[in-house]
């Protein structure tokens, strides 16, 4: 069964403490290079039959309505699995 | 964005007078907005239109309550303010406990975003007031919060509380302060308009006692914490736009995200700067940000500041100046710092983690000027912009609808004198949601956290040790009925109070001071001002009467759904002293055949009652009458009685009158009681629904040992407070039995009380 | 007896649990996440709290701090560690208990007066108790969840690994309802109740004679004092 995936991403100019909190821990390992991290959300959504154009279109809605809060959070991506 | 924004200058205000500005966008009246022309003799800059907006904003300058709050400090006299170290008017009030401490409180409302967006809205509305406790240089020690909803029932009101709760849980548990206490509500007047009124207390001894002022020419100012970014600009951003119309940027988002973690951090940081000597003032930021940090702390010191707006650390490079001006980025504070203790300041900010930067320093020039880009942006009397803003008298008028609604009584109403129909019109009250358990809520808070908590929910009054050797506490309560203010605001107001004082001397502390967050609705619409007029002067006479000072708090206004205004909330917090905790007096009955006790008398009250919203759906008539003296004399009583360990437990009578607070009593730990209702009637010239269900205030039931029966009658006599014994407790019967009208199980009490906020938000866990 | 307590930013119970030691009998001593100093003390708490926000997984981030190098070496010597609630997860995390803890199967925070049963008293943290004994301990946690594969739990169940489990209500959706573990030599111990909040009467959970009068889960901190006594 094909599967989609849909990401969510806290809104870029909010605060992110979870990216904050953890781009912080990771200054100790390495040399710097990790500058940044940020921390979403994945979900992957089984379907049962074929993934229609239509049927993306209602991910889209879920994934604004349900998936992410848009007052805090972005869907940055829906697509279907290779 | 646009990347390449020139900022408004000093200069180009002065050469360009005739430039439009978006005043009207940012929340200005025409006449303001020439006011601020006329301050300045020129033009604002955007930067400064930008401060003089939000500072000028209800939110910052109370323009429309401050003629009607001067009452707090006017109704006093020198009795009431002889523990008070700070009034109103500082980031919070201080209270003198004695032995070298000093508490601070505070309640505050975060009613708005708590609705958009509610778990930050209530998480950020936690950190807001706990900053204001550090920045007067106390250690918070604990938190409460008043929550009011709509209609249990209703499909979003699931989605509010469920945010609300967690966000108040998730930033309240991950600070480790202890949640000790507060109430919930259920009313449709809420729907679109929850309340969220989150208090916090610190502890602190005299000598770190810190001001927000700016004192000390070439001191440096140091702003410290999480980075600012775009967090709760909302419309502001709409000055980064030189044609704030198509194509102007990206609205930014009107909410802030709250990070506990950098709170915690920076509490502990604060504490360490303060030990330290690092700081000479301090301000926490919170609504307006830095153009109210640097505003406030400039007006309260040497009257000048002198701030370069590129040292900002941003956590976003595209902010325009005026965004930073505006930004709500939570966890920031700012200090002023004399120059030779920065080393040591940095010292402490690097062993915690804590970013600062030092943005300019304290000047005598009596103007408060930011540079950016090496040009000037803003150049202002700080107190043109944070104290001497517009002042409104709105006009006032009695509510057309009031005389009808007070006519309207619920003595209207026939009154059952059967067991059978009264047993039901009690477990409904027991089981409506605003009389309901709440474990479902209260669950999701850490009470433990510290090992200083002495009572907590459910008991009435929350309490904290301060002092661990000696058993020096405090105690808390929150109390409004929007009900009873909507029948009467004066009336209501004063009932908010004494509900809290009674909740206070309760627990065996004794009130000394009051902080309170009046949520209304529009001051524009001339009824609701009347409401919030009295309501102020109704609490401004009751806390002269009772000789407990309004020590600070917050006005909430354009609380409304629609065009319809919230009941008048004016949330009361008591706060008081005890010796020792050990003293406190449960709100429950632990042991077998002692006596219970009804102080105080009976009067049909049943306006605005529990009884009659819950058994009729009704809203009428007035509310209980308040007697002062009565309330002194029986917190005289309790505090007298829970000092000579004479009461063994202690419940105040408040909604749902005296059968609800003997359920308080049987639920709280599981032992049953026998009570009757006979001498109630006979002496106070009642009938059972009232001796029942009366909102009757000044009263409460309290256990006491057999033997001590004469002792506590004659305490009792010498303090003038009406006594009556009117019950024992019963441990085996297992069971609440009201003599000749109905015996109920416990196991059936307990299922109607705890039952209500699962069947509506999910299981509690333990069942 | 010296015991240590750490303190992460974000510890939220640290001053609890140097309480806890004082009023057990022991001395306590406070130590900071960045140092790499143990100042010579015989055992060691890790407090409940949310090191550094818990916003990866609760304890990854402490379980890698400075200090946690000298923990986990003195315990791998045998030096008694405790580690609650968040301590609890800091220790899974640095492997030197099994398993993992994830989000309540509820979803919230819960925070309850918990029974719980303790399974193994041969430990430097359970000497004072006997087996089977039923205790209440405060639990306060948002991810309290245990979970392991099949074989974990065999082997844990199997080498009487299991400290202390769930009774009458298990809080979290644990397996087992397992709610505490020790390492194979006895002297690691973590659980997820916070047994320095049922030390003081008057501050603890309710219990049947009275009011915040439990006191259960001071047996746990005198429990490494006769246990460093022995060693």
């Amino acid at each position: 069964m094909p599967t989609v995936i849909v990401e969510v991403m806290p809104k870029e100019v909010l605060l992110d403490p979870a990216g904050k909190a953890t781009a912080r821990a990771l200054q100790r390992f390495g040399d710097g290079e990790i500058t940044d991290v940020r921390i979403g959300k994945r979900f992957e959504l089984t379907i049962d039959g074929e993934v229609t154009p239509k049927l993306l279109e209602h991910i889209g809605e879920i994934a604004k309505d349900v998936l992410s809060n848009d007052v805090i959070e972005d869907v940055i991506s829906i697509r279907v699995a290779d | 964005m646009t990347h390449d924004h020139v900022p408004d200058t000093v200069e180009n205000a002065a050469a360009t007078p005739e430039k439009d500005q978006p005043f009207h966008l940012l929340g200005l009246k025409p006449d303001e907005y020439q006011r601020i022309r006329d301050i300045l003799g020129r033009r604002p800059t955007s930067g400064e239109l930008a401060m003089y907006s939000v500072m000028w904003s209800e939110h910052c300058s109370y323009k429309s309550s401050k003629v009607h709050l001067r009452q707090f400090g006017k109704k006093v006299t020198p009795d009431m303010t002889k523990h008070l170290m700070v009034g109103m008017g500082e980031n919070a009030g201080v209270v003198d406990i004695g032995e070298g401490w000093a508490v601070t409180f505070k309640i505050e409302s975060h009613n708005h975003p708590s609705y958009i967006e509610p778990f930050q809205g209530a998480a950020t509305g936690v950190g807001g007031i706990v900053r204001d406790i550090i920045s007067m240089g106390a250690r918070p020690v604990a938190v409460m919060d008043a929550l009011r909803f709509g209609a249990i029932d209703h499909p979003d009101t699931n989605r509010v509380v469920g945010g609300v709760v967690s966000g108040i849980s998730f930033y309240g548990n991950c600070l480790g302060l202890p949640n000790i206490g507060g109430e919930t509500w259920f009313d449709p007047v809420y729907q679109a308009n929850p309340l969220v009124n989150a208090l916090a207390v610190g502890a602190l001894r005299h000598e770190n006692l810190h001001l927000a002022n700016a004192k000390g020419v070439g001191n440096l100012v140091v702003l410290f914490g999480a980075r600012t970014g775009g967090d709760g600009i909302g419309g502001a951003s709409i000055l980064a736009s030189d044609t704030f119309a198509e194509g102007g940027p990206t609205k930014r988002p009107a909410v802030q995200v709250g990070d506990p973690f950098a709170e915690k951090v920076l509490i502990e940081c604060c504490l360490e700067l303060f030990a330290g000597d690092c700081v000479e003032g301090i301000q926490d930021l919170g609504a307006a940000g830095i153009s109210c940090a640097t505003s406030e702390l400039a007006s309260n010191g040497d009257g000048g500041m002198h701030i370069t707006l590129d040292n900002v650390l941003l956590r976003d490079p595209t902010l325009t100046a005026e965004e930073i001006l505006m930004s709500e980025s939570q966890e920031r504070m700012m200090a002023i710092v004399r120059p030779e203790k920065l080393d040591a300041f940095l010292a402490v900010t690097t062993k915690w983690d804590v970013e600062a930067s030092v943005l300019g320093e304290v000047t005598d020039s009596g103007r408060l000027i930011i540079e950016w880009k090496g040009q000037t942006i803003v150049d202002v009397d700080p107190t043109t912009v944070a104290i001497d803003g517009p002042v409104y008298e709105r006009p006032m008028e009695y509510p057309a609808w009031l005389d009808a609604l007070q006519a309207d009584s619920p003595s209207k109403f026939a009154r059952e004198t059967e067991g059978e129909a009264l047993t039901k019109q009690f477990l409904a009250i027991l089981g409506s949601p605003n009389e309901a358990d709440t474990d479902w809520i209260t669950n999701q808070y850490d009470y433990y956290v510290m090992g200083n908590t002495a009572l907590h929910t459910p008991d009435g009054a929350g309490m904290i040790r301060i002092d661990e050797e000696s058993g020096l506490g405090v105690a808390l309560a929150t109390d409004a009925n929007g009900r009873y203010c909507q029948l009467d605001p004066y009336v209501g107001a004063q009932l908010a109070l004494v509900e809290s004082y009674r909740n206070v001397a309760t627990s065996g502390a004794t009130p000394l001071a009051v902080s309170d967050c009046l949520n209304f609705g529009s001051p524009e619409n001339p009824e609701v001002m009347w409401q919030f007029a009295r309501a102020v002067e109704g609490l401004a006479d009751g806390c002269l009467e009772l000789g407990i000072p309004v020590t600070g708090g917050n006005v909430s206004f354009y609380n409304q759904t629609g065009d319809q205004p919230i009941h008048p909330t004016p949330v009361v917090a008591v706060m008081g002293s005890i010796d020792n905790v050990a003293r406190r007096l449960p709100s429950g009955w632990q042991d077998e055949g002692e006596n219970i006790y009804l102080l105080g008398v009976t009067a049909d009250e049943l306006g605005g009652s529990a009884w009659a919203g819950v058994v009729h759906d009704h809203l009428g008539g007035v509310p209980p009458r308040v007697d002062f003296g009565a309330e002194k004399a029986l917190a005289g009583l309790l505090g007298a009685a829970a000092h000579e360990g004479m009461v063994t437990s202690a419940i105040d009578l408040g909604t749902g009158g005296f059968l609800r607070a003997v359920a308080d009593g049987v639920l709280r730990f599981g032992v049953g009681a026998r009570v009757w209702l006979d001498e109630i009637v006979s002496r106070d010239g009642v009938d059972t629904t009232a001796a029942l269900f009366s909102e009757t205030q000044a009263r409460a039931i309290v256990t006491v040992a057999r033997e001590d029966d004469v002792k506590f009658r004659g305490l009792c006599d010498g303090r003038g407070v009406p006594v009556l014994r009117v019950g024992v407790t019963d441990r085996e019967s297992r069971a609440l039995s009201v003599q000749g009208l109905f015996d109920i199980p416990l196991d059936t009490l307990r299922g109607t009380h705890r039952g209500t906020l699962p069947a509506h938000f999910g299981a509690v866990v333990g069942g | 007896m010296r015991v240590g307590v750490i303190t992460f930013p974000g510890s939220l119970d640290d001053r609890d649990a140097l309480r806890a030691i004082t009023l057990a009998g022991g001395e306590a001593v406070s130590l900071w996440h960045g140092e790499h100093d143990l100042q010579g003390v015989d055992a060691i708490v890790l407090p409940g709290g949310f090191s550094y926000g818990d916003y990866l997984r609760c304890g990854a981030i402490a379980a890698h701090s400075p200090i946690m190098s000298e923990v986990i070496d003195a315990a791998n010597k045998g030096m008694p560690v405790l580690g609650i609630c968040n301590g609890f997860q800091v220790l899974v995390e640095a492997h030197l208990l099994a398993g993992g803890l994830i989000r309540n199967d509820h979803g919230t925070f819960i925070r309850r007066d918990q029974k719980l049963r303790v399974e193994n008293v041969d430990t430097a943290w359970t000497n004072k108790y006997s087996v089977g004994q039923e205790i209440v301990i405060p639990l306060k946690n948002g991810e309290g969840g245990f979970i392991a594969d099949e074989e974990t739990l065999d082997r844990l169940e199997g080498d009487g690994l299991v400290a202390f489990r769930y009774v009458d209500v298990n809080p979290n959706g644990s397996l087992r309802d397992i709610a505490g573990l020790r390492n194979a030599r006895g002297n690691v111990v973590g659980l997820m109740p916070h047994p320095e909040h049922a030390v003081e009467p008057g501050f603890g959970p309710d219990m049947p004679e009275a009011m915040s009068s439990g006191t259960d889960g001071l047996a746990m901190f005198q429990s490494v004092l006769a246990a460093t006594v022995l060693s």
